[in-house]
């Protein structure tokens, strides 16, 4: 027994901040109907603050959490409802998670180029009364310091003032009424932003505690160790049904607890300590997304007043004038011709590689094309399908000696296998249910398959040798063979995206995202149409994986590990996600911004990170233009030029008469 | 009654929802070409039995049997292959797609086609015959003008018929028709009421009605079921079920309408 406490107690304040975390998640869930993935990322901006603040700066550990968690947080809270979150809240799951999407993956990028990149080693803890270098008492032999005393009574006193609040004011009432219809309850007098504004004010104070409270804990800490706080916060708060704060709260703490308890007993050399101890918290996920039927209905709530709601605007291609559509069709011909032209005549070797980085990575951008923009689905795993093929390629090639391109199409195959098995599993679930599904798969296969040094080389990845390419000469890495290579794949892969679109699966995916139970209802057999997306979308990332990796010249853990995968997302959304110039947009552009950031700023301020940041900003607006705010832009511009040039009479009511039939045509 | 074997078989239908019996002991059966009302007051049970039908909700008790095969286990896409169309209480139509595309999805899933491999061998184009087809059933319901219009743009009246097209599309042997003057005026009501007479009459279809106005149930049915509670209070011709004290009781009596 004493041996089990000794392993168990030192899980509790990892169990508290998962708690808290996991507690910020159903609170905001309920009130506002945002699953917040960006607590995570909050927390983590807090934490690293106050560390820079007390390490650095020498601030006390009080002055800093008044300015990191009791004015910070609730700042950022405020600002993410009052900028984004409430312009969307009759909006679909999709835009939320998005949103929330593009802020975890935009704030741990803009702290480093804020305040450039640091260690941070957390040593101070927010009560002044509690030493983190004092041990008060020992139970069961393990001492009792000062970050656990802070920990577990910071956690507990803010769980009971939070579960007054919202079981016994008026506040609480009125924050759970406001969950369906912020303009519901509004009709009934109450003041339904303001209500949700002290939601995300609550839960975000709530996040920057945690932040602050975990980092001593951990010690060193980093941005990864706050994706181990999300996941974790996710998991319980799954199990909570996004509803329950106790059981939410109480089930953060089982997980840290059986995290320290099975630390303990598994040997650390076995294969149990290295792959299943850091998946645990994916297990949890799994198991709820699977076990818990009604996480399958999280998305099932419409706003009573969503008929209110204006249609989406209809796409530029859709609306323009045939005129106007002609010499727009020439004019990207040009530009084409022109750009392969340059490509393989005067454009230097660096901006090649840029460009041709650009074309790979567009390929992987398509496959999310497919499933979010034609399927109405978020995948959050694109980067590790486009991982298994990569690998797959490379190891056969390393081991078996098979060309890498004939590798390419079997890694591809097996990219669709596996998106096939992941489709299988959660052929129930959609929206956030299936975002969390291929989330939690990203993060174990980050976990394990990615983590095998037999199958990924490790950290350094597996570097590609030109002789598994079997023409040297030709495939040489030169940057026109990559060129040409990059885009004949890219060309085939829009023509089966675009084929797709336009025929029957494309209709049947376009009728399944307006309404999957009509669609069944017709003879539709909706499992196998995902099944079919999500095999198509696997097999394009797969054979973008290699090619982008091909590129680079090493296939590498850390190019597809879950991260990335948000971060394709983030790009995509940015451009637009329901169409292949969208998506070429946003690989091209990626790559582009981030060159002439390089050559442009100093290196103390990481041109990566702030392209990140770049595109994340940019992926908020799709809170207000979901078509992508390049498309918008593309609208706009063509209706200025056409008002200016093409003002003819019978043209002006040809269009408008197509953009009432078009009227909210995405595709 | 056209034939003597029941299109549409349901015996001791039960669906509950916790403490909450919405479908008590359900009975009746709907022969192939006939016109069945089922009306009751809100609350009755009618569109839980729809979904029962259509595969939606898994009924804990009974068996529905359509067209000789038993329905239980079937998922709705099956069932409506086997000839089952339904519109819907609660207007389900898909966003973002025009009106032709909606009864298009629905005269594929009809022929069977949807095969990733046509797709990408580009020989999943619009045939002559399809477009055809899909005009004929615009043309019946009465929404031709409308055809090339994204549903974004439309009523909900509209979007009624649209459903009714797209159902029709599909050639069902029965179609399940919830609710489907909802929001529509009296002049539309009355022309909906025609086109499901001549889907009946002409094209042999079976109609399973839930309608709340009583006039159109009157003209459009052959005979009536009568839910209230979950449970069935009677069964005959309209005349005959309107004239059931239970069913004045428990229905008309709730509208204030006096028998």
């Amino acid at each position: 027994m004493e041996q089990f406490l000794g392993f168990a107690l030192p899980g509790v304040p990892y169990g508290c901040t998962y708690a808290l975390v996991a507690v910020c998640l159903v609170l905001t869930y309920q009130a506002t109907g945002v699953f917040n993935f960006a607590f995570g990322a909050q927390a983590f901006a807090s934490a690293f603050i106050f560390t820079y603040l007390t390490e650095f700066h020498g601030w006390s550990g009080f002055e800093a959490f008044l300015v990191t968690v009791v004015a910070l947080g609730p700042i950022m809270g405020w600002a993410f409802d009052r900028l984004i979150f409430r312009h969307i809240s009759n909006s679909d799951s999709t835009t939320k998670m998005v949103c929330s999407l593009a802020l975890l993956v935009g704030i741990p990028s803009l702290l480093p180029v804020i305040f450039g990149a640091q260690n941070l080693d957390a040593t101070v803890t927010i009560l002044p009364f509690f030493n983190p270098n004092v041990v008060y008492f020992t139970i069961a032999g393990t001492p009792i310091n000062g970050i656990y005393l802070s920990t577990i009574s910071v956690t507990v006193v803010v769980l009971v003032l939070l579960t007054i609040l919202l079981r016994y004011t008026s506040l609480g009432l009125q924050m759970r009424a406001a969950v369906e219809s912020r303009r519901l309850v509004q009709l009934d007098g109450v003041n339904g932003n303001g209500v949700v504004a002290v939601a995300w004010i609550v839960s975000s104070f709530m996040a920057s505690l945690a932040g602050v409270l975990f980092a001593p804990v951990f010690g060193a800490f980093t941005s990864e160790d706050y994706v181990t706080l999300t996941v974790t916060a996710i998991a319980a708060a799954a199990w909570a049904l996004l509803r329950s704060l106790p059981i939410a709260a109480a089930v953060a703490v089982f997980i840290g607890v059986l995290t320290t308890v099975l630390q303990g007993y598994i040997s650390p050399s076995s294969f149990f300590y290295a792959a299943i101890i850091p998946s645990l918290p994916f297990i949890f996920l799994v198991g709820a997304l699977l076990l818990l039927p009604k996480l399958r209905e999280l998305d099932a709530n419409r706003d009573p007043l969503a008929t209110i709601d204006p249609p989406p605007p209809p796409i530029a291609a859709t609306t323009r004038a045939p005129s106007m559509d002609r010499i727009i069709r020439v004019g990207w011909w040009v530009i084409f011709a022109g750009f392969c032209v340059s490509m393989l005549t005067w454009i230097p070797d660096a901006w090649t590689t840029v460009f041709n980085n650009g074309l790979t990575l567009s390929i992987v951008l398509l496959s999310i094309t497919l499933i979010t923009g034609m399927a109405g689905q978020l995948s959050l795993c694109q980067a590790t399908l486009a991982g298994v093929g990569a690998f797959t390629a490379a190891q056969l090639a390393n081991h078996l000696g098979l060309n890498l391109l004939v590798g390419g199409i079997l890694g591809a195959l097996l990219a669709a296998a596996t998106a096939v098995l992941l489709a299988l599993l959660s052929l129930r679930l959609r929206g956030l249910g299936l975002a969390l599904m291929t989330l939690a798969f990203a993060l174990f296969m980050d976990a394990t398959f990615f983590n095998a040094v037999s199958i990924t080389g490790g950290p350094e990845g597996v570097s590609i040798q030109s002789k598994w390419l079997g023409t040297k000469e030709f495939f040489n890495f030169n940057g026109h063979a990559m060129f040409l290579l990059s885009l004949g794949v890219l060309i085939v892969a829009v023509i089966v995206v675009l084929l797709v679109r336009r025929g029957t699966v494309g209709r049947n995916l376009a009728a399944m995202r307006g309404s999957e139970t009509a669609t069944a209802g017709l003879g539709v057999n909706p499992s196998w149409q995902r099944i079919v997306v999500f095999a198509l979308s696997g097999a394009v990332a797969g054979i973008g994986g290699l090619l982008h990796s091909l590129e680079q010249q090493v296939v590498s853990p850390t190019d597809w590990n879950a991260d990335f995968s948000l971060v394709l997302v983030v790009l995509v959304v940015t451009t637009s996600v329901t169409t292949v110039e969208g998506a070429i947009q946003a690989g091209i552009g990626f790559f582009v911004t981030e060159q002439i950031l390089t050559t442009v700023l100093p290196a103390r301020i990481g041109a990566s990170s702030l392209t990140v940041v770049l595109f994340a900003f940019g992926a908020l607006t799709y809170a207000q233009h979901p078509e992508g705010v390049l498309e918008y832009q593309k609208r706009r511009s063509t209706q200025r030029f056409e008002r200016l040039f093409f003002a003819r009479e019978a043209e002006a009511e040809e269009l408008k008469a197509r953009a009432i039939s078009a009227s909210g045509a995405n595709g | 009654m056209a034939d003597a074997t029941p299109l549409l078989k349901l015996h001791n239908v039960c669906k509950s929802f916790g403490g909450i019996q919405a479908v008590s002991s359900i009975t009746f059966d709907v022969f192939a070409g006939e016109s069945v009302g089922l009306v009751g007051p809100n609350g009755a049970g009618k569109t839980t039995l729809f979904n029962c039908v259509c595969g939606q909700l898994r009924p804990e008790q009974g068996d529905i049997v359509f067209d000789g095969v038993a329905l239980t286990g079937l998922p709705t896409y099956k069932r409506a292959r086997l000839g089952i169309g339904r519109t819907y209480q609660r207007v389900e139509v898909f966003m973002d797609m025009s009106v032709r595309d909606h009864l298009m999805v629905a005269e594929r899933s009809r022929r069977g086609e949807g095969r990733l491999w046509r797709d990408l061998c580009n020989m999943s184009k619009t045939t002559k015959d399809e477009e055809e087809r899909v005009d004929a059933v615009l043309e019946l319901v009465g929404i031709s003008q409308l055809a090339d219009t994204s549903v974004n743009a439309l009523g909900l009246g509209n979007c009624r018929l649209v459903e009714l097209a797209r159902a029709l599309a599909t050639e069902p042997k029965i179609l399940l028709a919830d609710e489907p003057s909802s929001g529509l005026d009296l002049r539309e009501t009355s022309e909906l009421a025609a086109v499901l007479r001549t889907v009946q009459r002409e094209r042999g279809t079976a109609v399973l009605l839930v309608e709340h106005d009583l006039a159109m149930v009157a003209e459009v049915v052959d005979r009536a079921v009568v839910m209230d509670l979950g449970a069935m209070l009677a069964e005959g011709t309209f005349d005959e079920v309107m004239a059931d004290p239970q069913v004045r009781d428990a229905y008309l009596g709730q509208m204030g309408i006096s028998a």
